[in-house]
C-alpha cells in the first residue's frame, strides 16, 4: 500500500512533535515508523468497537459491541487510565459502511485500536484505512479467507497488516462441516444452498471444495435471494439432484422459509438438514422445524474457559450478560469478542510506557505485541496469532438441535468437534 | 377556528405523535445524546417539539397574504396550553398501558425504558404528571409566540437555530476546530453536548448578529439570486464558490471530508436523474443500474485481483471505456421502454435495476463479476507526484468528486440550455406537439437516458476506486428511490436544488449504507425520509429549490401554484379532461 | 388514457396515427430493429432453454414429473396472491390514474397484525381446536387493518392531491410506503415472525381430479377466485361499484351528476385494501414468517403482475398475477436450467422482471390493455 502525502506529513510531525517532547524530560521514549499515541494524564485509552448494530445483521452486531464493553469494564484501566470505548460505529455489514466508519475512527489520532467489523465485506474496506492509520483492528466476527489467509500460506487479497482476528476462517469451518457430512454421518450427496452475501457463500464453497476432496459429491449448489419467500422452487432445483443433506449456512428470514416449506416439496422427505452459525440464533432455533436439524459453528462451550486478563469464565459471562443486557447473547460470537478485546488491551498494557501521568503507546509496537499473542487463554480457548492475523482458538463444533425450547441444551448436545 | 372541537383535536394528534414517537423506541434512543449538557436531551426535543409546534401553528393560523390576521396572544397561550394538556394525557395514558401490561411480546420497544425516556427518569406516577404539565407549559410557550414583539421573536428564533445547529453538529464543529482541541473542549461537554455557558453565548451572539445585520443578507442573497446569469456579481460569487469548493477541504477534518465524498457520489448521481426526471420527464425508478455499470465495470477493468475478475488497467484508461459500457446501457434500457406508456415506465426500469444487480449477484457470471465475493482490489486513482489517491484519502480525494460534480454540472447546465434541453422541454409539457413541431421524441429520450447513464457511471467509477472492493449491495433498489427523493426534495430541475437535496438527506440524515452527521437517526432515517416526501409533496411539491425556470413559471402564473408541474411529462398527460384543466 | 379502460371499453380514443413522415426515419427503424432483435433472441432462448430441460428429464436428471407438477401448482397458488395484491393497484390506478406505490404495506399491515391475532389464538389453543373459525378471525382481523391503513393513507397523503400531475401522488405514495415499513419496523421490531402452522388438516394433501395438491394451496386458489368474483360482481352490479366506475371515466362529470366523488373514492382504496387484507391470510398460509418488509418485494411484484395485465383493469390483474407466478416460479428451472445456467433460483426475481419486460416488448400495452393513440404513450 502506498503511503499518501498527508500520511506522510502527518507521520513526521507526530514524529517532530515526539522528539520535541521527549527532549523536553521525563522518560526517552522514541516513537517507532507508525508513530506513537501519547495519553495524556487524566485522558482515557481510547479504542472503538465497529460492528453491524442497525438493520438485518443487528443480531450479530449487538453482542458483539455488548460483549467489547463488557471486556473494557472487567479489564479495567492501564496504568492508571480507564479505557474508553466510545459510541458503538456502524459498519451497517457493507463496504462502503464499514469505509466511511473507519474514516471516522482514523481522523481521532487518539485511538489506538478498533474492534470491529463484524461482517467481512465491511471489513474489506475499513482494513485499508486502518491498516494504512497505523492503528490495529481485531474483528469477532469476519470469516472470509480473503481477509487474512488461505490457511496454506499465502496472505489473502484483503489482507493488510494490523489486522486480526479472533473468529475462524471459513476455510476451517467448511472443512469441519464436511468432515462431519462426509465421515460421521456417512452421505455422500448434498446440495448446498447460500444466499449471495459473501460469508454464506464463503462457507458453501469452502464446504464444496472440502467435500470434493474426501470424496463426495455436490449434486446441487444454488443459492436464494436475500428476502425471498418463496422456497418452493428452490427446493425444487435441490430435489430434482437427490440429495441426501441440504447445507444451507444462511440467515434466520430465509432459513425459517426454507424449513417451513420443505414438506410441500416431494422427494425431500428424508432429506437431512444443516446450517451454521448465522442460524443457530433464537428466532431461527424456537421454529419447530428447525428441531432435528445440524449446526456447524464455533464451539460456545466456553462455560470452563476462564479469560487470563479478567478471570472471567464463559458462565460468569453470560450471566453477566444477561442482567446487564436483559437477554442472551443472539449470536455466537460474544466470546470472540470478548476475547479479541481482552487481546487488544493486554497487548496496549504490555507496550504502554508510563511517562510521569502520561502514557505512551507505539502504534508499531503494538502490532508486533498482538502478532505474537500466543497461548493466551481465552473464553474461546487457547489463542495464538498466525502471520496473517487468524488468532482463532479455532474449535469448531456440530450440534444436533433437540431442543426448541432450551436452547443451550440444543448447542450442549454436541456430535463433533474439529479443530484443525 | 379556534373552536373547542379544533383544539381537543390539535391535542389529540400531538398525544398520537408524542405516543407514536415513544412506541417507535424513538425517544429512548434520542435520549442517548445530549445537546445542552446536562439539560437538554434529543429525545426531549423531539418528544416536546410536537405540542409546541402544534400550539404554534393553530396561534399562526393560515397565512394570508393580503392582511395580517389578527392574534391574541393570551388565547393563543391558552390554546396551545389545552393542547399540550390534552396531549400529555394521552401520551400518559399511553404510558400507563405500557406499564401495566406486558406489550414486549409484539411491540418490543414499548418497556419500561420507554416510560423513563419520555419522562425524564421520574417513572409512572410522577412522570407522567410531570410530563403532562411540561407539554402543557410547552404547548402554551408556543400558543403565545406571537404576543412577543417581532424583533424579539426572530431574536429568539435565530438565537435557538443557532444554539441547536451548534449543539446538533458538535461532529463538524470538532472536525473543523480538530486543530485546537482546547476550544472544542471549552464548548461541549466532555460527553458530548454544549456546555450551558456556550450555549448562552452562542445564542447571544446569533441574536445580536442577527439584529445588526438583519435583512442585509437576505437583501444580498435577492440580489444574487436575481443577478443575471452573466453579470459581474454573479460572476464572482461562483469565482468564490469555485475557490471555497477548492479551499474548504484543506480546513476540514477526515470525517467531514468522508462525508463530503459520500454527499457528491449522490450529488453526482442526482444530477444525473434531474437529466432523465426533471429536465425529459422520464420517471426512472432503476437509475441505480447504471451507477452499477460504473462501478463495476471500473471494477473489472480496474481490479488486481488473482481471482482471474480484473485486468489491471489504470482508472484514467478505464474511464472512457466505462462511460461506451454506460452509454450502451442506457441505449439498451432505453429503448424498449421507448414505446411505453408512462407509468409503465416507473416499474421496467425498476425492473431492469434489479436484473443488473441480479446478475452481478449471481453465480453464473461470478467468473466475470465476483459473484457474492465482490470485487476486490480495485486501486485508486493515480495521480503523478502524489501516487493512488483512494477512500483511505478522503481529503485528496474529495477534489476528484469535486472536479466531477462540477462536470456533470456543466454538462447538466449545457444541456438544459441547449437545442436538446429545449427539446427535452417540449417533450416534457407535450409529447405530440414536440413531435408536430419537428422534434424526435426517440432521440430525445434516448439522449436522455445515455446522459443520466454517462454522469451515473461517473459516480460508479469514483465509488469503486474509493472504496476499493465492491459488493452487489450497494446497488440495490433503495439506492435508486432515495436519489429519486433527494432529487424530489431539493427541487426538480434545479442544479443547486440537486445539491441541497444530497446535502440534507445523505449529509445530515445518511444515505442507504452511510450515516450521516446526525447518527442516532439512523435506525429512523427511512421513516423520517418517508415522512419527509410525503410533507414535502403536501405542501412544497417544487422542491426546497425550485428551478429559476420554473420559479419564474410559477411567479407568472400565481393562481395554480404547480403550475409548472401540471404540464410536467409524461406523467400528468396521458387524459385529455386533465390536460384541458 | 388507461384509466377507465376496464370500466369503459367502449372509451372513445383519439388516435393521431404515428405513422405520420416525420416519425418515419431511420431511427425509429433502428429502435424497431433493435425491438424485434430482443423479441427473437427471447424465443430463440425460450425455446432452446425448454428443449433443454426436457432433453434432460428425459435423460432422468432434474425434478420428476411429480415434483414439477408440485412447482406448478405452488407457483399458481402465489401467482394467485399477487393477484389479489395487484387488484389494489389496478383499482386505485382505474380511478384515480396514479400508482399507490403504498399498496404492499397496507398488504404488510394486515399481515403483522394478524400475526398477533393468530399468536394470541394459537397459545390458548384456540387455533387448534377451531381451525376455521381461527382463519376467519385472523382475515377479518387482517382485513380490517388493511382497509383502515388503506383509508388513512388516502385521507392524509392522497386527497389533497387529487388533483395535482400524477409523479407527485406517485411520489407521495413512495413516502407513505417508507414511513409506513419503518413505522411497523419500530413499533414491531425488525426481526421475522412466524405464525403459527396452518391449523387442522390443512397442510395434508387434498385429491382433486385425481391429482394430489396440499390443502393450503387449495385454498389459497380457492379463496382467491372467490375474492376475485365477489369483486367483479361488486364493481358491475352495485350502485357503489357503477358509482366507481362512472368516477373513473370522469371525476367531474359524475360529481355533476349526483355521485359523491370522495366516498367513491375512499371505498375504491377500502376495497383495495380488503383485496390486500385477504391476500395478507393467504399469505399466512403460504409463507408464515413475516418482517416490516414483508410488503415491499411482494408488493413491486404486484404493481409489476397489473401491468403485466394492462393497469386498471380487474381481470388484468389477476390474469398478470398468476402468470407472473408460473414465470417466475417455474421459468427458471425450466428455461435456464435448460440453458446450462447454475442456481438458477437465485435468478427468480430477475426472470420475474424480464418476463414483463418482454410481454411489454411485445405488447406495449399489457396482455389485457387495450390499444392506446399515440398520444396516451410515453
Amino acid at each position: 500500500m502506498k503511503k499518501n502525502m498527508s500520511t506522510r506529513l502527518v507521520a513526521v510531525l507526530g514524529a517532530l512533535a515526539l522528539v520535541a517532547a521527549a527532549c523536553g524530560g521525563g522518560v526517552d521514549f522514541e516513537a517507532g515508523e507508525l508513530g506513537a499515541v501519547t495519553v495524556e494524564g487524566e485522558e482515557a485509552i481510547q479504542i472503538r468497537s465497529l460492528n453491524a448494530i442497525t438493520g438485518p445483521v443487528a443480531f450479530l452486531g449487538i453482542p458483539n459491541e455488548n460483549a467489547i464493553r463488557m471486556a473494557v469494564e472487567d479489564y479495567g484501566p492501564i496504568q492508571g487510565h480507564d479505557v474508553e470505548v466510545g459510541t458503538g460505529l456502524d459498519d451497517l455489514c457493507s463496504a462502503d459502511g464499514g469505509q466511511s466508519a473507519a474514516a471516522t475512527i482514523v481522523a481521532d489520532d487518539a485511538v489506538v485500536g478498533v474492534i470491529g467489523t463484524s461482517c467481512s465485506g465491511a471489513a474489506a474496506a475499513a482494513s485499508p484505512l486502518i491498516s494504512d492509520a497505523g492503528l490495529v483492528m481485531v474483528s469477532a466476527s469476519n470469516t472470509s479467507p480473503s481477509l487474512t489467509s488461505d490457511l496454506a500460506g499465502t496472505a489473502g487479497e484483503n489482507y493488510y497488516e494490523g489486522y486480526y482476528r479472533t473468529a475462524h476462517n471459513d476455510l476451517f469451518q467448511g472443512q469441519a462441516a464436511a468432515n462431519f457430512v462426509f465421515d460421521n454421518l456417512g452421505l455422500t450427496k448434498v446440495a448446498l444452498i447460500h444466499d449471495g452475501d459473501p460469508y454464506t457463500n464463503g462457507l458453501t464453497t469452502a464446504f464444496q471444495d472440502a467435500f470434493i476432496e474426501l470424496g463426495g459429491e455436490i449434486v446441487v449448489h444454488t443459492a436464494v435471494a436475500v428476502g425471498d419467500t418463496d422456497m418452493v422452487p428452490v427446493l425444487t432445483e435441490v430435489a430434482g439432484g437427490n440429495p441426501e443433506l441440504i447445507f444451507f449456512p444462511i440467515f434466520p428470514a430465509e432459513a425459517t422459509a426454507i424449513v417451513q416449506q420443505i414438506a410441500g416439496v416431494a422427494g425431500l422427505e428424508d432429506v437431512l438438514l444443516m446450517a451454521a452459525d448465522g442460524a443457530s440464533v433464537t428466532n431461527f432455533m424456537e421454529i419447530a422445524e428447525s428441531e432435528g436439524m445440524y449446526f456447524s459453528g464455533p464451539d460456545t462451550r466456553f462455560a470452563e474457559n476462564t479469560n487470563e486478563a479478567t478471570g472471567v469464565n464463559g458462565e460468569k459471562f453470560l450471566s453477566d450478560y444477561e442482567s446487564e443486557w436483559g437477554e442472551p447473547p443472539s449470536a455466537d460470537f460474544w466470546g470472540h469478542a470478548y476475547d479479541a478485546t481482552t487481546i487488544l488491551l493486554t497487548a496496549i498494557e504490555e507496550v504502554a510506557v508510563v511517562d510521569g501521568d502520561k502514557l505512551h503507546i507505539d502504534r508499531a509496537l503494538l502490532r508486533q505485541t498482538l502478532s505474537d499473542t500466543s497461548g493466551f487463554a481465552g473464553l474461546i480457548g487457547s489463542i495464538t496469532c498466525d502471520e496473517f492475523g487468524d488468532c482463532g482458538a479455532a474449535v469448531i463444533s456440530i450440534f444436533q438441535h433437540v431442543d426448541i425450547v432450551d436452547h443451550q441444551a440444543s448447542k450442549a448436545n454436541i456430535l463433533y468437534t474439529y479443530s484443525g | 377556528m379556534k373552536s373547542p372541537a379544533y383544539t381537543r383535536r390539535l391535542g389529540l394528534i400531538a398525544g398520537t405523535v408524542m405516543s407514536f414517537t415513544g412506541a417507535i423506541g424513538m425517544i429512548q434512543t434520542f435520549n442517548e445524546r445530549t445537546l445542552i449538557n446536562p439539560y437538554l436531551r434529543m429525545g426531549d426535543l423531539t418528544l416536546y417539539m410536537t405540542p409546541f409546534v402544534l400550539a404554534w401553528l393553530a396561534a399562526r393560523g393560515e397565512p394570508n397574504p393580503l392582511h395580517e390576521p389578527e392574534r391574541e396572544p393570551m388565547a393563543g397561550a391558552a390554546q396551545g396550553a389545552v393542547v399540550g394538556l390534552i396531549a400529555g394525557a394521552l401520551t400518559s395514558v399511553f404510558l400507563l398501558v405500557i406499564n401495566t401490561f406486558d406489550l414486549t411480546e409484539f411491540f418490543p420497544n414499548m418497556r419500561p425504558a420507554t416510560i423513563d425516556a419520555m419522562t425524564f427518569d421520574l417513572g409512572v406516577p410522577v412522570g407522567l404528571v410531570v410530563l403532562t404539565a411540561v407539554s402543557a407549559f410547552v404547548g402554551a410557550a408556543g400558543g403565545y409566540i406571537f404576543g412577543l414583539p417581532e424583533h424579539i421573536r426572530r431574536g429568539l428564533g435565530r438565537a435557538t437555530g443557532w444554539v441547536l445547529a451548534f449543539a446538533l453538529f458538535e461532529v463538524v464543529v470538532a472536525d473543523i476546530l480538530s486543530f485546537a482541541d482546547i476550544i472544542v473542549d471549552v464548548i461541549y461537554g466532555p460527553r458530548g453536548g454544549l456546555q450551558i455557558w456556550s450555549a448562552v453565548i452562542i445564542g447571544a451572539l446569533a441574536w445580536w448578529l442577527s439584529a445588526r445585520y438583519q435583512g442585509q443578507v437576505k437583501e444580498f442573497s435577492n440580489r444574487v439570486r436575481g443577478a443575471d446569469a452573466k453579470s459581474r456579481l454573479r460572476r464572482s460569487m461562483i469565482a468564490l464558490g469555485v475557490f471555497a469548493a477548492i479551499v474548504l477541504p484543506m480546513l476540514l477534518g477526515g470525517i467531514l471530508n468522508e462525508l463530503l465524498v459520500n454527499v457528491s457520489i449522490f450529488i453526482l448521481m442526482g444530477l444525473g436523474l434531474n437529466i432523465v426526471v426533471g429536465y425529459a420527464g422520464l420517471l426512472d425508478l432503476g437509475y441505480v443500474a447504471f451507477f452499477a455499470v460504473g462501478a463495476y465495470g471500473t471494477a473489472v477493468l480496474t481490479s488486481t485481483s488473482e481471482a482471474g475478475i480484473g485486468l489491471g488497467l489504470n482508472w484514467w484508461l478505464a474511464l472512457p471505456i466505462v462511460l461506451v459500457m454506460a452509454s450502451i446501457a442506457g441505449l439498451m434500457v432505453g429503448t424498449p421502454v421507448i414505446r411505453m406508456r408512462g407509468d409503465y415506465l416507473a416499474i421496467v426500469t425498476l425492473g431492469f435495476g434489479e436484473i443488473v444487480r441480479i446478475l452481478l449477484l449471481s453465480d453464473w457470471l461470478t467468473p466475470f463479476f465476483g459473484g457474492a465475493q465482490g470485487i476486490r482490489r480495485i486501486p485508486g486513482i493515480p495521480v503523478p507526484f502524489i501516487g493512488e489517491v483512494s477512500g483511505t484519502d478522503p481529503q485528496l480525494f474529495i477534489y476528484f468528486m469535486l472536479l466531477f460534480v462540477g462536470l456533470a454540472v456543466y454538462i447538466s447546465y449545457r444541456a438544459q440550455n441547449s437545442r436538446i434541453g429545449r427539446s427535452w422541454a417540449a417533450m416534457r409539457e407535450d409529447e405530440d406537439v414536440a413531435e408536430a413541431t419537428g422534434i424526435s421524441t426517440v432521440q430525445a429520450k434516448l439522449l436522455a437516458f445515455v446522459a443520466g447513464a454517462i454522469v451515473a457511471s461517473f459516480a460508479g467509477a469514483l465509488f469503486s476506486a474509493k472504496v476499493g472492493t465492491v459488493f452487489t449491495n450497494s446497488f440495490d433498489v433503495l439506492v435508486s428511490i432515495i436519489i429519486l427523493v433527494l432529487v424530489i426534495v431539493g427541487g426538480m430541475g434545479s442544479i443547486p436544488g440537486v445539491m441541497v437535496g444530497a446535502l440534507v438527506l445523505i449529509g445530515i440524515l445518511g444515505g442507504p449504507k452511510s450515516p450521516g452527521l446526525l447518527q442516532e437517526f439512523s435506525e429512523f432515517k427511512l421513516l423520517i425520509y418517508g415522512g419527509l416526501l410525503v410533507f414535502m409533496m403536501l405542501t412544497r411539491p417544487e422542491g426546497l429549490i425550485p428551478s429559476v425556470r420554473r420559479s419564474r413559471e410559477l411567479h407568472a402564473d400565481e393562481l395554480t401554484q404547480d403550475a409548472w408541474l401540471d404540464k410536467g411529462g409524461d406523467f400528468a398527460r396521458g387524459d385529455g379532461e386533465e390536460v384541458a384543466t | 388514457m388507461g384509466r377507465g379502460s376496464l370500466y369503459a371499453p367502449f372509451r372513445l380514443v383519439t388516435t393521431t396515427t404515428n405513422n405520420s413522415r416525420s416519425t418515419r426515419r431511420f431511427k425509429l427503424n433502428w429502435v424497431d430493429g433493435f425491438l424485434w432483435f430482443i423479441r427473437v433472441t427471447a424465443v430463440i432462448a425460450i425455446v432452446v432453454g425448454i428443449t433443454g430441460s426436457v432433453q434432460n428429464f428425459i435423460a432422468g436428471e432434474g425434478p420428476t414429473l411429480e415434483q414439477w407438477r408440485d412447482l406448478v401448482i405452488s407457483s399458481l397458488s402465489t401467482g394467485f396472491m399477487y393477484g389479489l395484491i395487484a387488484l389494489g393497484y389496478s383499482m386505485v390506478y382505474g380511478v384515480l390514474g396514479f400508482i399507490n406505490f403504498a399498496h404492499g404495506e397496507v398488504f404488510m399491515s394486515g399481515s403483522m397484525v394478524g400475526l398477533i391475532a393468530a399468536t394470541m389464538l394459537f397459545d390458548n389453543g384456540f387455533w387448534d381446536a377451531n381451525p376455521w373459525a381461527s382463519l376467519l378471525i385472523v382475515l377479518v382481523i387482517a382485513m380490517i387493518v388493511s382497509t383502515t391503513v388503506a383509508v388513512i393513507t388516502e385521507r392524509i397523503a392522497y386527497r389533497r392531491l387529487r388533483n395535482a400531475p400524477r409523479l407527485i401522488p406517485l411520489i407521495t405514495s413512495i413516502g407513505v410506503s417508507f414511513f409506513l415499513q419503518y413505522a411497523f419496523a419500530g413499533l414491531f421490531g425488525v426481526g421475522v415472525r412466524s405464525y403459527p402452522a396452518p391449523p387442522g388438516g390443512l397442510n395434508e394433501d387434498v385429491v382433486i381430479f385425481g391429482i394430489e395438491i396440499q390443502g393450503t394451496k387449495l385454498l389459497v386458489i380457492g379463496v382467491a377466485l372467490i375474492s376475485m368474483v365477489g369483486l367483479w360482481y361488486f364493481v358491475t352490479r352495485t350502485k357503489i361499484g357503477r358509482s366507481m366506475r362512472a368516477v373513473a371515466e370522469d371525476k367531474e362529470i359524475a360529481g355533476l351528476m349526483g355521485i359523491n366523488v370522495d366516498r367513491t373514492i375512499v371505498t375504491t382504496f377500502a376495497v383495495g385494501g380488503a383485496m390486500a387484507g385477504v391476500a395478507a391470510m393467504l399469505w399466512a398460509l403460504l409463507f408464515r414468517a413475516v418482517d416490516f418488509l414483508t410488503g415491499f418485494l411482494p408488493g413491486i411484484k404486484a404493481f409489476t403482475a397489473a401491468v403485466l395485465g394492462g393497469i386498471g383493469n380487474l381481470p388484468g390483474a389477476m390474469l398478470g398475477g398468476v402468470l407472473l407466478g408460473l414465470f417466475e416460479g417455474v421459468g427458471p428451472l425450466l428455461v435456464l436450467s435448460g440453458l446450462g445456467i447454475p442456481a438458477v433460483s437465485q435468478l427468480k426475481d430477475a426472470v420475474a422482471f424480464a418476463a414483463l419486460v418482454l410481454v411489454l416488448v411485445f405488447k406495449p400495452d399489457g396482455l389485457l390493455g387495450e390499444r392506446l393513440g399515440s398520444e396516451d404513450r410515453a
